[in-house]
């Protein structure tokens, strides 16, 4: 006989929800959101623009504006091992790191290919969240393997969050009462009562700017919105979607995944993932630490110096050279590599663009093949790179304490 | 019918029908001889109820190489492949675990059951897709002879070894280990939840008399999944009309280049002369003599039925006696006069048009083996329910639905031989599995079809039964498939064949199998070659 069931009726069931899901803000940023364009970011309805992208994409350089981080994917790790076994897991030294700071981190596979880049905030000695754009529990959980003293937790759902960017963004924290954030460091973490509880001030961000991380108890989120916006009318404030971080964290220098580089773990083909040394990460390996996962394959590789290199581009013309190959030849003879991020910079006036190339070729000419349309019409063109070493926006304000503006 | 052919190929199943399909095309004159008074075999549409096409042996479609259908104008023929989706997984108490075509829904519903493992499935999927993708280069290749120096065997094991070797070092140890390996010591190394791993375990066993925990499983899992519907690799899809719609629409591809087909004129025997085949000899008496005859039956039936023992080497007569072709699966299709209802599902959700399991653990699944093992049919079987007809509006009217049930497992003999009564009594040990999870199906069924191995060979003439016409275990695939020395689609004397899925690349409706073997027979008959290249993407 079969084996004897015992249904349970369906309502008692917690069925997976059918079509995207919301941030806590969903109720804030769909109001302002007037042509409802939205995309999806692990699951979660996000705003690629709310009226004026343009404008949005201003207000992280001239004034502030507001993106829901929501949906990024944060866990917490603690206990007496996380130092250590984040330590092993990640290519900086963790072990130097203050309480209350945030520091930027890679981790990569065994291999030294790169798995996922995020931030790492020490709340306190044995206590850390790592924030990442894409889902890394189960590699968490891998790279646990023999630290059995300590605990990890998916807390995405239990934090809702807000990056506040732009000049004006230290005076609008300061008049909304979070006196002495003025001298919040980059890269540290302040506490402030907030709401029921308390709000996590981080000056962290995405666009190279002045800015700030704010996270709060979801049942906070509302409450955070609407102070931002009223008390932030006055120092210009808007929101921003997708677009305009897009056009901000390009000019930033900072990568995207799954835009700029291929995640190792989800790479079938040989090849098509990447080491940090590629992606011009190699400020952020630290070979003194002792062991760390990849460790051996990227002093081999750093040794070698052979691999490709990403390098930012400026390039002539003001077509951006989005999907383009490279050439190292006007007569596009020999392809040396493709843009992986491209646009014009309205605030540099550049035409901007990171390109994957082979090593050999990153110090010699490089020429984009371009396709963009007249009218419709298709036209392609050749254009001359200009390598460029420098982030392409890097405004003084963003590292000085107090903030210029503040 | 005339008394002589070019070529005559014994079977109209998919394969035959594909071979002869491009021997045709080549400019021969072909004649397909089939034992039944219908043609397709076990990719075959039949109104077995009135008002009810049942699509009653294979049931999915998802390794039918395109550029086949693309070469053959199969479209134009009549067929088209529709995409269907969700799985759902119950348990005893009625939750379940679903799967859904959207990544992130399918990230939050195996995260009710596991958050580390709806994280893992990435992993998972990525480590058998860079799989799937190398075996997809072999598809629609013959297998080299690792022993020859030919140019051409040469040439197909440099073009493995770069494939292999693209994979890089370490993948190449972990492919080694895989293509061992159990599907539940497989799927152990990525997920943690019982149900998780029950969900993606089940394809390792389909049609094959092994457990989940059995070395060798792991492939047949890739098996399953190395297959595409435009481009989706992984995917299933339906034959529009049923897997019929397949077998019709390569008759006419067929028919289109003057290919001739007679049924219900089974063969006695593959005529030779002098170390050559010289036509086949049917069972009512006829003979029709052709210099080359390509058998679509499975190799065990080929060899030991319609070969004469005195025609072929002993010690080919004894590879096929021993190949392993075991009985392992039933169907049981129903029409039904109302739609299934599973009072677990909200009414109207989406997963009440999809495919049904019932399966809570691969401990469960180790279980219904062994029942196989002492022979008798599972007492807990295995059950993939598909409802066809909410994807195919050709199989049923409005408002009723035909639905086709997988069984794992079911043996070839059970102690007595099977009677219609046994097989009535396996019929209902499925309904009620299916009536565990949704009471009142019983009342909905208009007419049931209860097939066990039994008459799964009788009908369709796979030796016990055995969907794949011989296990996908890795002594009798690509070069071993069917048996070492005979995996170039060439039978033991000249002028003799094989194109059954019992050759490279093995089961499913695929086509590869049949347009290999014509390639061959083409390159022996120094014709130019018609059978096209396999459109994998690099």
């Amino acid at each position: 006989m079969p084996m004897q069931t015992n249904l349970q009726a369906a309502d008692t069931i917690d069925h997976v929800h059918e079509g995207v899901i919301y941030s806590p803000f969903h109720r804030r940023t769909s109001a302002k959101n007037i042509n409802q364009q939205w995309s999806v970011w692990n699951g979660y309805a996000s705003t690629k623009y709310y009226a004026d992208a343009h404008l949005e994409y201003f207000s992280t350089r001239n004034t502030c504006g507001v993106f829901d981080v929501s949906p990024m994917r944060k866990y917490r790790i603690k206990g007496p091992d996380a130092e250590a076994m984040l330590n092993r897991m990640v290519t900086r030294d963790v072990t130097s790191q203050a309480v209350d700071t945030v520091a930027y981190n890679i981790w990569c596979t065994d291999a030294g290919k790169l798995i996922d880049d995020g931030t790492l905030f020490r709340v306190s000695e044995d206590d850390f969240w790592l924030c990442a754009a894409d889902p890394n529990f189960d590699w968490l959980q891998l790279s646990a393997v023999g630290f059995p003293n300590l605990e990890i937790t998916d807390i995405s759902e239990d934090l809702a969050s807000l990056a506040l960017q732009g000049p004006t963004s230290c005076a609008l924290l300061k008049a909304m009462g979070f006196s002495g954030i003025e001298n919040a460091t980059p890269f540290s973490i302040m506490r402030f009562p907030f709401g029921a509880g308390e709000i996590t001030i981080s000056r962290t961000g995405y666009t190279g700017d002045l800015g700030y991380e704010l996270w709060v108890d979801p049942a906070d989120a509302e409450l955070l919105w609407d102070q931002l916006f009223s008390v932030g009318q006055v120092y210009g404030i808007q929101p921003l979607g997708e677009d305009s971080l897009e056009m901000a964290r390009i000019e930033a220098g900072f990568l995207a995944p799954d835009v700029d580089f291929h995640g190792s773990l989800h790479t079938v083909d040989r090849g098509h993932d990447h080491s940090p040394l590629e992606l011009a990460l190699g400020w952020i390996i630290n070979f003194k630490k002792g062991h760390f996962s990849g460790r051996a394959a990227l002093a081999k590789e750093k040794a070698a110096g052979k691999h490709r290199r990403l390098i930012k581009l400026d390039i002539e013309g003001n077509k951006p050279a989005e999907n383009s190959i490279l050439y190292c030849d006007k007569g596009c003879k020999k392809t040396i590599g493709y843009v992986t991020s491209a646009m014009w910079s309205p605030v540099v006036k550049a035409n901007i663009a990171y390109g994957l190339v082979e090593g050999q070729y990153a110090d010699g000419p490089i020429w984009a093949e371009i396709y963009h349309q007249k009218e419709l019409r298709w036209v392609r063109k050749l254009a001359q790179c200009t390598r460029v070493t420098k982030p392409f926006w890097a405004p003084e304000r963003a590292r000085q304490t107090p903030p210029s503006d503040c | 019918m005339k008394s002589k052919y070019d070529a005559i190929v014994i079977g109209a199943g998919h394969n035959g029908l594909t071979n002869a399909a491009y021997l045709a095309k080549s400019g021969l004159d072909v004649l397909v001889v089939e034992k039944n008074d219908y043609i397709g075999g076990a990719a075959v549409s039949r109104e077995l109820h009135e008002g009810w096409l049942y699509s009653n042996c294979s049931y999915v479609c998802s390794l039918l190489r395109q550029s086949i259908h693309r070469d053959l104008n199969l479209t134009r023929h009549g067929l088209m492949i529709v995409p269907y989706s969700g799985t759902t997984n119950f348990s005893l108490n009625g939750n379940y675990i679903a799967e859904y075509g959207d990544h992130d829904m399918q990230y939050r519903e195996i995260k009710r059951h596991s958050l580390r493992d709806a994280d893992a499935i990435h992993r998972y999927e990525t480590d058998l897709m860079r799989y799937a993708k190398l075996i997809r280069h072999f598809l629609l290749r013959t297998p080299a002879d690792p022993t020859s120096f030919k140019p051409r065997d040469l040439g197909e094991m440099m073009f493995m070894a770069k494939k292999f070797a693209g994979m890089g070092e370490e993948q190449v140890y972990e492919f080694m280990r895989f293509m061992t390996m159990s599907a539940g010591d497989f799927l152990d190394e990525y997920f943690e939840n019982d149900l998780v791993k029950a969900l993606y375990s089940t394809s390792s066993i389909i049609g094959t008399a092994l457990g989940v925990y059995s070395p060798g499983t792991a492939y047949v899992l890739l098996h399953h999944v190395m297959g595409d519907v435009d481009g989706a690799v992984g995917a299933w899809g339906l034959a529009r009309g049923g897997m019929g719609a397949i077998s019709n629409a390569l008759a006419g591809a067929l028919k289109e280049h003057d290919g001739e087909i007679l049924t219900e004129a089974p063969v006695a025997q593959i005529i030779v002369k002098k170390g050559c085949a010289k036509g086949v000899a049917l069972e009512d008496g006829r003979e029709i003599n052709a210099d080359i005859v390509v058998s679509n039956l499975d190799p065990k039936r080929t060899f030991t039925n319609i070969m004469d023992a005195a025609d072929i080497p002993s010690d080919l007569r004894k590879k096929a006696e021993n190949f392993k072709i075991r009985g392992s699966s039933g169907k049981v299709n129903i029409a039904l006069t109302g739609k299934p209802d599973f009072p677990s599902l909200p009414a109207d959700h989406k997963l009440r048009n999809g495919s049904f399991q019932f399966l809570d653990s691969m401990e469960r699944m180790e279980r219904a083996y062994d029942d196989w093992k002492h022979g008798r049919w599972s007492d807990d079987p295995f059950i993939e329910m598909t409802q066809s007809s909410v994807w195919d509006p050709t199989l049923a009217s409005p408002g009723h639905y035909f639905v086709s049930c997988f069984i794992q497992y079911c043996p070839a003999e059970v102690e007595g031989g099977w009677t219609p009564d046994k097989r009535d009594a396996f019929g209902k040990t499925v309904i009620d599995q299916i009536c565990n999870y949704s009471p009142n199906f019983r009342d909905h069924i208009a007419h049931m079809e209860v097939r066990t191995p039994f008459e799964i060979e009788n009908e369709i003439g796979l030796t016990e039964g055995n969907i794949f016409q011989g296990e996908l275990t890795i002594d009798q695939l690509m070069f071993n498939r069917p048996f070492p020395g005979y995996s170039q689609y060439r039978g033991p004397v000249k002028g003799m064949y094989m194109c059954g899925s019992g050759t490279h690349p093995g089961g499913g409706v695929s086509s590869a199998c049949g347009a290999n073997s014509a390639r061959e027979i083409l390159m022996d008959l120094k014709r130019p070659n018609v059978v096209p290249e396999d459109d994998v993407d690099e």
